[in-house]
């Protein structure tokens, strides 16, 4: 059984907040689905296939360039968060 | 004049053409059972957007210059964005949430003509097989309203089930466009991986995210795979593909039926339906070959690791910075904490912390890298059986459409519906839901697995299946 600590960490990393009661039902649920992953245990590598990882899409990255967009779309997306302040996002004091 | 709502894309096409009706009479028609719906398939209605489309649709089809999509009206899984409206992604964190751009595939659309009626119901953030995890209730299988639509893509498919939508947009990351295809009885088409732009989809796991179309019919889904497919600037994955519409006979067609999808778990008359609609292809020609993928059983396992390790990165940007929800808090990071703490639903979290954990210092090895090199496997498996076959027949699902609130309780029981879909993501390769039979008054979907890029041979064959 995944301990109530381990739990805690995890969430921590993941900065999310549990409930006493979220984190009594995540050490069930993680504790199940992490002993089905066992089954990989099972897996035959076989010869030279150890340590390959699957390749995902294509290599076609795009040019780092800059594209030209309306400054509307820029006005919409900051308009999308919570607290703005003269056209900036405003967050809590960090230091 | 007969039940509008009924028609198909070709059929409707074919109406506006020969001005038996207009896109604003279609429109008004969908508007208004959407409205009488008691199966929660639509989150929100765009009917102002719905309507403005529609008189101009009307205005070009009097033009004489209008294609096949021109004043057809559709509904779009609220993960994928439309300019301007609200896109939920069925999360609390997200209820306020208006799309500033329209996503690659909706500006295809629009400039095809398409009359969008609204965004579909979901589970949260296109987690989930069964659409129970939607912050905004379940959706119900218009086949039987105590049952679930099948997800994660649920309202999609029921809208276009229960003649809500000509045709919907859904997305597929492990099945989300099969499952509940085969649950609802419509045709759903996950394309290969690159096929189409994920740009304005809201990201789940990066690297198994398609969207695709759910229909009514086999043409109807190549009518709109075809408009929304090809190179995107905007989506790096994306590939120089032109969809070819070629016509692959049954006759002398070699069909792979992998023998390890056969097993315990399948239900009986689920398998009765599968095995007869291969028996049909077969009198019609096709050889049918037993074929072995033997990586597939490990399928599951490293499907649910890779993509909530993936989505734990995605679902980071939900911090209450920069969109949505955003929970008091003392500190910056006291409002992290509580905006997920409060934002997220139960299977959300879920996946946040099994991604979090296999990608946690002395994990990692054990779990995401070892997934990966299962992944490779699985690859591999699929490339050795399209040396031998060129289409692989099977199940989309064990079960038929199960009862709400049968599994929800249950995660582990509710991955496992996911066996035969996942490792067609895994792979990248496209694949296809047909309704092939009913098993009481629940449909059954057929699964064609197609090689990488050939749609258009799962969608002839696929054709010639659905006329039997």
């Amino acid at each position: 059984m995944i301990s109530k600590e381990e739990v805690e960490h995890i969430a921590s990393l993941a900065r999310l907040e549990l409930t006493g009661k979220e984190i009594e039902k995540m050490q069930k649920d993680l504790t199940e689905i992490l002993g089905y992953f066992d089954l990989l245990k099972k897996v035959p590598l076989r010869q030279g296939s150890a340590g390959q990882v699957a390749k995902v899409g294509n290599e076609n990255l795009r040019k780092d360039e800059i594209l030209q967009k309306d400054a509307s779309l820029a006005e919409k997306l900051i308009a999308a968060a919570p607290s703005q302040k003269d056209g900036y996002i405003k967050v809590k004091t960090i230091l | 004049m007969a039940d509008l709502t009924t028609l198909t894309i070709k059929q409707a096409h074919e109406g506006l053409k020969n001005k038996e009706f207009t896109s604003v009479d279609l429109t008004k028609a969908y508007l208004e059972k959407i409205k009488k719906s008691d199966l929660n398939s639509f989150l929100s209605i765009t009917e102002k957007l719905a309507l403005e489309q529609a008189e101009k649709a009307d205005e070009k089809i009097k033009s004489g210059d209008f294609g096949m999509l021109c004043g057809i009206p559709c509904a779009i899984k609220d993960a994928i964005m439309v300019e301007g409206q609200k896109c939920t992604a069925a999360s609390k964190i997200l209820e306020n949430y208006v799309a500033p751009y329209d996503a690659t595939v909706i500006k295809k659309l629009k400039e095809a003509g398409v009359v969008i009626l609204g965004k579909t119901n979901l589970d949260e953030f296109a987690m989930g097989g069964s659409g129970e995890n939607s912050a905004y209730g379940v959706t119900k299988n218009p086949n039987d309203k105590t049952r679930v639509a099948g997800g994660s893509s649920s309202g999609s498919a029921a809208c276009v089930a229960a003649n809500e939508a000509c045709f919907s947009l859904g997305s597929d990351t492990g099945g989300s466009i099969r499952l509940p295809s085969s649950f609802c009885g419509t045709v759903g088409l996950k394309p290969t991986y690159g096929a189409v732009s994920r740009y304005g989809l809201i990201a789940f796991a990066s690297s198994l995210d398609q969207i695709g179309p759910i229909t009514k019919t086999v043409e109807d889904a190549e009518i709109v795979f075809e408009a929304i497919s090809g190179k995107d600037k905007m989506d790096a994955t994306s590939t120089d593909y032109k969809f070819d519409n070629l016509k692959t006979d049954l006759k002398g067609l070699k069909i792979g039926v992998p023998k390890e999808y056969f097993v315990k778990g399948i239900d009986p008359e689920v398998e009765k339906i599968i095995r007869n609609s291969i028996k049909k292809a077969e009198d019609a020609g096709a050889e049918i070959v037993e074929i072995s993928l033997p990586s597939v059983e490990f399928a599951l396992a490293c499907y649910y690791i890779i993509a909530p390790c993936e989505a734990s990165a995605n679902l980071a940007r939900f911090d209450g910075i920069k969109y949505g929800l955003s929970a008091n808090g003392n500190s910056l990071l006291d409002v992290y904490l509580k905006s997920k703490g409060h934002g997220f639903g139960a299977e959300v979290k879920r996946r946040i912390m099994i991604g979090t954990y296999a990608l946690s210092s002395g994990y990692y090895d054990a779990y995401y890298k070892k997934a990966e090199e299962v992944r490779q496997l699985i690859k591999n498996d699929f490339a050795a059986a399209f040396e031998k076959v060129d289409l692989i027949f099977c199940p989309v699902s064990p079960v038929p459409a199960i009862k709400i609130g049968e599994k929800s309780d249950d995660p582990l029981a509710m991955y496992l519906m996911d066996i035969y879909t996942v490792s067609v993501n895994l792979a990248g390769l496209p694949a296809l839901s047909l309704p092939v039979g009913k098993t009481g008054n629940l449909p059954v979907g057929l699964q064609i697995i197609g090689n990488h890029f050939q749609e258009n041979k799962i969608l002839s064959v696929a054709l010639q299946i659905e006329k039997k």
